[in-house]
């Protein structure tokens, strides 16, 4: 352990990080301990996230070296030795979990991917959960635990595989009191049961960093100061920690302004807000139970409780955004009305995620909300560079709202939310996940507002200090509201020593009076480590076939995803099965019911007999006769006929004298290839009357039967369109499905922020891509057999060829669409542009350059190239042979061969783009 | 009209959002562009570079003048291959149409005797073995009774049926196709653009934070209906002019002011039905999903690949429920046959009904999803 202490965990030397033209970290060097509990601190934007991820091997190394257990965190090789080692939790609310998957699925997967066996799995989840408390939730899915259960299954799966080095990104952000309490304390059992294991936490909250013996402090891309926290404080003198970090800032000295709140004068006026029994229902779920308070004029008043208490949800029902079951709602001496814009012009609204619009400015995003409320050209101006100067934010006036930093973002919002001098604000976790500093000014700009303004305001909020700046709190927990006061007798109530430990006694007497006295016994002291009895050290004997058993647990986890999304499951299946049903029977270049009309200028037996042979086919359907040319054309036009017959007066007589005689066919040529269709027809018909005609005519010198040219219609001997589309389809619908999915599924990876354990842990590029398309490819086979089924059975379309090799085709085929797929993910980071990109680019050679109307062969140009370069021309081609042909595997193997290229370009091209690390 | 002016705000910040997002614009371009482009030009003609082989069992100076008709670009070079290989080229689908001339064709022919000539057809590929057959026993009997004529053997009635196009004399298949690609993008183009505008919107809170607002769920829906469609017609307008007309050369015969104006209409039909998908679905996965279900049956059976009245009756009616059925025929109406309003009204008249049915129900649709 000594060894431990002169080797440092983490080296970092000369590191600069920059995003665009930001500079997130700015030539940072420093040097981490090991087998310590290392805290980082610092505001928004000082770089701690970026300095996390960079340790943690998720993030690339832009300039500079990190060294972590002696190697350089710049090698590849040298991250996967390692990386076993590592545990890196990422920000954000359960963000790296499966939310669809249970709790033991989730863990299941983290430790396949560190290589646990069965066996060895089944005991640490149980070890863990039990240590958590999580044992009881097993099968709930992630996303429907609470906030804070959430960073307890998050801390237990980087706990899964034993790390030597846990590295946790802001893990209590929004996350309430009591489950805070309860994460450090998890946190040091682990400390103490594993003193060799380094811990590396970054949080918000500085009264945390107490819990560290060793503290980064941070700020604007630099450290400030690495020291234990007795070295912090006799280097500036603060004993408070808030203290001490502003003193660090500062250069030493504390500037601090401790923020006042002048007392409140009581109102007499009616209440501005009143709830009475107010509830809320999901299904059986009762989110919000009876909820009953009064808030007055220019009050501030805070909102408090655990995560998922129903705090949210009330607030949705106080601005109309939700009906409540029960119960009603008052704002004004008014019941909300989700109509009534009259009351919202008086409320101003903040939601918990953060709503502007990221593309805008500052100053647009300003302008355009005080254009929606209507406050006319000029006075929206002045109200908008008004607000600019009073929140602070002159410097970023024209910066995109995306790109300012948290704290300042959300005081943009605030500065939103009064664009229009509502009288009541209503603020969902306005400071969540912000730094002290930038929480004293946000308040700061409350307070003046309340108090000098009179603007009556309601938030939440998991801060103690701030709801300490309340006039009133009320505590919500389960749905109800157990106390409604003010801070101070809210603790003297509770005999507590401050509100935070108030507000952890009055919930566990909640929660000990809901559920007996069983859950409130105290945790069950269970070893958390793996290697507690045993001593550090030691190596684990991964299981074989390793990178198959990752691959297998990326689909696994997909696969259950998929399974827990019976809308997603019904589309793909049913979804096919009706389009197939739907194009089987519709789309059909068969020409009937063709409308014509005969214009007879003859009149006589034998232009009757002309036309007759038109009237008696099954492809045309007689419309009235045309009378004059205008009004053939003029019907034309309107689309009234597409066949006008023209017969020339004097027909009759030369038919019957045996001269030559002519007669002419007007065809709308708008459709082109109907035209062509109409031509052959039409020729058909005509030839019919000639022939008759021929035969009786006496002046042929010799009668002998003519030439007979026999057409021998093959593989669709009566020319029906459904032998070729019922083949064809299912070749087009599994290219455009499976792309469709597969690139979603990537896409939303990397937008929900589950990509990260792709970064930071052993899986290599190609067993996460492979996992990930494997149930796709399973989909693609299952949509198959539906497919060929119902083109079977339904369209009665006999399958004459080797149906084993068009299911290995079919394999085939779908690995490329799911490649493509893969491949279109790659490069795009959104699920929109995912999509986007999957159906723009995929729709255009699958629907009209594979052959499903047209053979390639006939194409010309972009065209034939885009279609010879598609699978689906391969793969239909097969499909259309196997059918209607009877192909044998000898047969196929050409287009066989041809399709295997395409799942193995896309997927290479696929690992090729894939980043390893984020950037 | 405080009404009208929230949509004409809230439009505004859609347009600026739109513009600054560069991949959307490139997806535009190549939508609009590149595949309207490659679509039309590269069809060709139905039956266009076809492969043909021909068995002649004769070798003849009949039988060779007869090979002789098979020029590009409507047939490849003619392949000349023995009555055994028939079977085995036509499964590997080597030739769409073998010709076989039997033995002492050319002498029976002479002598007035019955001689036949086999065409098999590839029927998978129905309408070009349709067409393709047709043109080949033209040429086939033209060439006979022209050799005949020749011959002084025969003498049979000289009857012509002279077939005109009206509309388009050539029968150029890129004016048609290239029709209906610029309303296949457009179907595709708004129906994404707005839907996942919606969706983004809910699942990014904005829509939340707009609805607690003095705002109607209309005005935000009706914002980004004719924010998105004023930036795609004004694409579209763009590609009608340059690639359409300019780069494939199809004449306009109608009022252009007109097509514009049922474009228009057609863009605001989309745009709701984008507006209903984004509404239902909860993730953008359904919505991926939905929206292949809506958009790929629109571009199979608005007449675009085959006609509408080849469809059975019960395909018809629910094909009358997609606005681009009756867009592409608007547009045919007065792109090809000049007709003014009396003739296409109807078209028209179905578009904007449909576009304003969509658009309630969507609405209506709204609010309740957010509530969930």
């Amino acid at each position: 352990m000594d060894a431990g202490f002169t080797r440092p965990v983490a080296r970092i030397t000369g590191v600069s990080h920059r995003y665009g033209a930001t500079t997130a970290l700015g030539n940072v060097s420093l040097e981490l301990p090991s087998g310590r509990m290392i805290g980082l601190i610092g505001p928004d934007g000082a770089g701690k996230s970026t300095l996390l991820g960079l340790i943690a091997g998720a993030r690339k190394l832009q300039a500079g070296s990190v060294d972590v257990f002696d190697g350089s965190m710049g090698s590849a090789g040298h991250r996967r030795a390692v990386c076993t080692r590592i545990a890196y939790m990422p920000q954000g609310l359960g963000k790296n979990l499966y939310q669809e998957i249970s709790v033991a699925e989730n863990l299941s997967f983290f430790g396949t991917l560190f290589g646990l066996s069965a066996s060895e799995r089944e005991a640490r989840i149980r070890k863990l959960t039990a240590a958590t408390r999580l044992l009881p939730f097993l099968d709930r899915p992630a996303g429907k635990l609470s906030g804070g259960m959430k960073q307890k299954l998050g801390l237990c799966c980087a706990l899964i595989h034993d790390p030597d080095l846990l590295i946790l990104d802001e893990p209590t952000t929004g996350v309430d009191p009591l489950s805070r309490r309860q994460f450090w304390e998890l946190i040091a059992n682990l400390r103490r049961e594993r003193p060799s294991m380094t811990v590396l936490v970054s949080t918000a909250y500085i009264d945390e960093a107490a819990h560290c013996d060793w503290l980064v402090a941070m700020d604007h891309g630099h450290v400030l100061a690495s020291a234990t926290i007795e070295e912090l404080r006799s280097k500036t003198g603060a004993q408070d920690l808030d203290a001490v970090f502003i003193a660090l800032q500062h250069g030493g000295t504390s500037t601090h302004e401790q923020l006042v709140i002048p007392p409140r004068q009581a109102s007499t006026q009616a209440p501005v807000i009143v709830a009475k029994d107010l509830t809320a229902r999901f299904g059986t779920f009762t989110a919000v139970d009876r909820v009953s308070f009064a808030i007055e004029r220019g009050e501030i008043f805070g909102f408090l409780g655990s995560n998922g208490c129903g705090k949210t949800t009330t607030m949705k029902m106080l601005t109309g955004l939700l009906a409540p079951s029960e119960g009603m709602a008052e704002v004004y001496g008014q019941p909300v009305d989700a109509n009534d814009l009259s009351v919202r012009r008086r409320v101003g609204f903040m939601t918990q995620a953060f709503s502007l619009y990221g593309e805008l400015t500052v100053r647009d995003n300003l302008m355009l909300h005080a254009r929606l409320f209507h406050l006319g050209e000029q006075k929206s101006t002045q109200r908008t560079e008004q607000l600019i100067t009073e929140i602070g934010l002159s410097e970023y006036a024209d910066a995109k709202a995306t790109s300012l930093p948290l704290g300042l973002r959300q005081r943009l919002s605030l500065a939103v939310a009064i664009v229009h001098d509502p009288e009541l604000l209503i603020l969902d976790e306005p400071t969540s996940g912000v730094d002290p500093q930038a929480r004293d000014e946000f308040w700061r700009i409350l307070v003046d507002l309340s108090r000098n303004k009179g603007v009556t305001i309601f938030v939440s909020t998991h801060f103690m200090n701030e709801a300490m700046r309340c006039d009133r709190i009320s505590l919500m927990h389960a749905g109800r509201v157990l106390v409604c006061d003010t801070p101070t007798r809210v603790i003297e109530a509770e005999g507590a020593r401050d509100l935070e430990d108030a507000f952890v006694s009055c919930i566990e007497e909640a929660e000990s009076q809901a559920a007996g006295s069983a859950a409130s016994a105290p945790a069950p002291v269970v070893p958390l480590t793996a290697s507690a009895a045993a001593g550090s050290d030691q190596t684990r004997h991964l299981p074989p076939f390793m990178p198959i058993r990752r691959l297998l647990a990326y689909t696994r986890c997909e696969t259950r995803t998929l399974l827990r999304d019976p809308v997603r499951l019904a589309f793909a299946f049913l979804g096919s099965f009706l389009m197939l049903l739907i194009f089987g029977y519709g789309v059909s270049s068969d020409v009937s019911n063709l409308s014509y009309a005969a214009f007879d200028q003859d009149n006589t037996p034998e232009s009757r007999a002309y036309l007759a042979n038109f009237s008696s086919s099954r492809y045309f359907t007689e419309k009235s006769p045309i009378r004059s040319s205008d009004e053939m054309e003029a019907r034309m036009k309107s689309n009234d006929i597409t066949l006008a017959i023209e017969i020339p007066s004097g027909f009759g007589r030369l038919v019957k004298r045996g001269s030559d005689w002519q007669v002419s066919a007007w065809i709308d040529g708008a459709n082109t290839s109907r035209a062509s269709t109409i031509e052959g027809y039409v020729q058909a018909a005509h030839n019919l009357f000639a022939e008759q005609r021929s035969r009786e005519s006496s002046s042929a010198v010799a009668t002998g039967p003519s030439t007979t040219i026999l057409v021998r219609n093959r593989y669709n001997p009566t020319g029906e369109s459904i032998y070729a589309i019922g083949p064809s389809v299912p070749a087009m619908l599994l290219m455009l499905f499976l792309a469709i999915l597969t690139a979603v599924s990537v896409a939303r990876d990397k937008e929900i922020g589950t990509i990260a354990n792709f970064y930071a842990t052993p899986v290599t590029r190609l067993e996460y891509l492979l996992g990930k398309q494997l149930p796709y490819i399973g989909i693609g086979m299952i949509n198959f057999l539906i497919m060929t089924a119902t083109v079977l059975f339904l369209f009665g379309v006999p399958l004459k060829g080797s149906a084993i090799t068009l299911a290995m085709g079919t394999v085939v085929y779908a690995a490329a669409a799911t490649g493509y797929g893969l491949f279109i993910s790659s490069f795009t980071s959104s699920q929109v542009a995912a999509i986007f990109a999957a159906a723009v680019l995929s729709m255009l050679p699958t629907m009209q350059f594979s052959g499903m109307m047209q053979p390639v062969s006939t194409l010309e140009g972009g065209a034939r190239l885009m279609g010879s370069m598609w699978p689906t021309t391969y793969y239909m081609h097969m499909s259309v042979g196997a059918f209607t042909k009877g192909l044998s595997f000898t047969d196929m193997q050409t287009d066989l061969l041809s399709l295997i290229a395409f799942p193995l370009v896309f997927v290479t091209f696929s690992v090729l783009l894939l980043k390893k690390q984020e950037k | 009209m405080p009404s009208l002016i929230n949509i004409w705000w809230l439009g505004t910040k859609e347009l600026k959002e739109l513009i600054k997002d560069v991949t959307m614009m490139l997806f535009i371009v190549w939508s609009l562009g590149v595949s309207v482009y490659t679509q039309a030009s590269g069809s060709g003609e139905t039956v266009n570079n076809a492969a043909i082989a021909i068995i002649d069992e004769d070798q003849s100076q009949l039988s060779r003048s007869i090979i002789d008709l098979f020029y590009p670009p409507y047939f490849q070079k003619v392949q000349t291959i023995s009555a055994a290989e028939i079977d085995r080229a036509m499964d590997k689908g080597q030739f769409t149409f073998i010709v076989e001339i039997p033995p002492r064709f050319e002498a029976d022919t002479r002598v007035g005797k019955n001689a036949e000539i086999h065409v098999s057809a590839d029927a998978t590929a129905v309408q070009q073995a349709g067409i393709g057959t047709g043109y080949i026993q033209n040429i086939i009997s033209q060439e006979v009774t022209r050799y005949r004529q020749e011959m002084q053997s025969y003498r049979g009635l000289d009857s012509t049926l002279a077939k005109r196009r009206a509309f388009n004399p050539n029968g150029t298949l890129a004016w048609f196709s290239a029709l209906v690609a610029l309303t296949d993008q457009l179907s595709m183009l708004m129906i994404i653009l707005t839907g996942a505008a919606l969706l983004r919107e809910r699942e990014h809170g904005t829509i939340e934070h707009l609805l607690v607002m003095p705002l109607r769920a209309s005005e935000i829906a009706l914002a980004k209906v004719w924010a998105n469609g004023l930036a795609i017609m004004v694409a579209f307008t763009l590609s009608l002019l340059l690639v359409v007309q300019g780069a494939l050369h199809v004449p306009i015969a109608g009022s252009r002011p007109l097509l514009l104006l049922g474009s228009a209409v057609y863009i605001c039909a989309a745009a709701s039905i984008g507006i209903l998908l984004g509404t239902i679905a909860r993730t953008m996965a359904q919505f991926a999903l939905l929206m292949m279900m809506s958009v790929m049956p629109m571009m199979m059976l608005s007449g675009g690949i085959s006609p509408v009245e080849s469809q059975p009756q019960w395909v018809q009616y629910l094909t009358w429920f997609f606005p681009s059925r009756h867009y592409i025929s608007f547009m045919q109406g007065i792109a090809y046959r000049g007709a003014d309003f009396s003739m296409v009204w109807r078209d028209f008249v179905t578009m904007l009904g449909m576009g304003v049915s969509f658009l309630t129900v969507s609405l209506l649709l709204f609010r309740r999803s957010l509530a969930g």
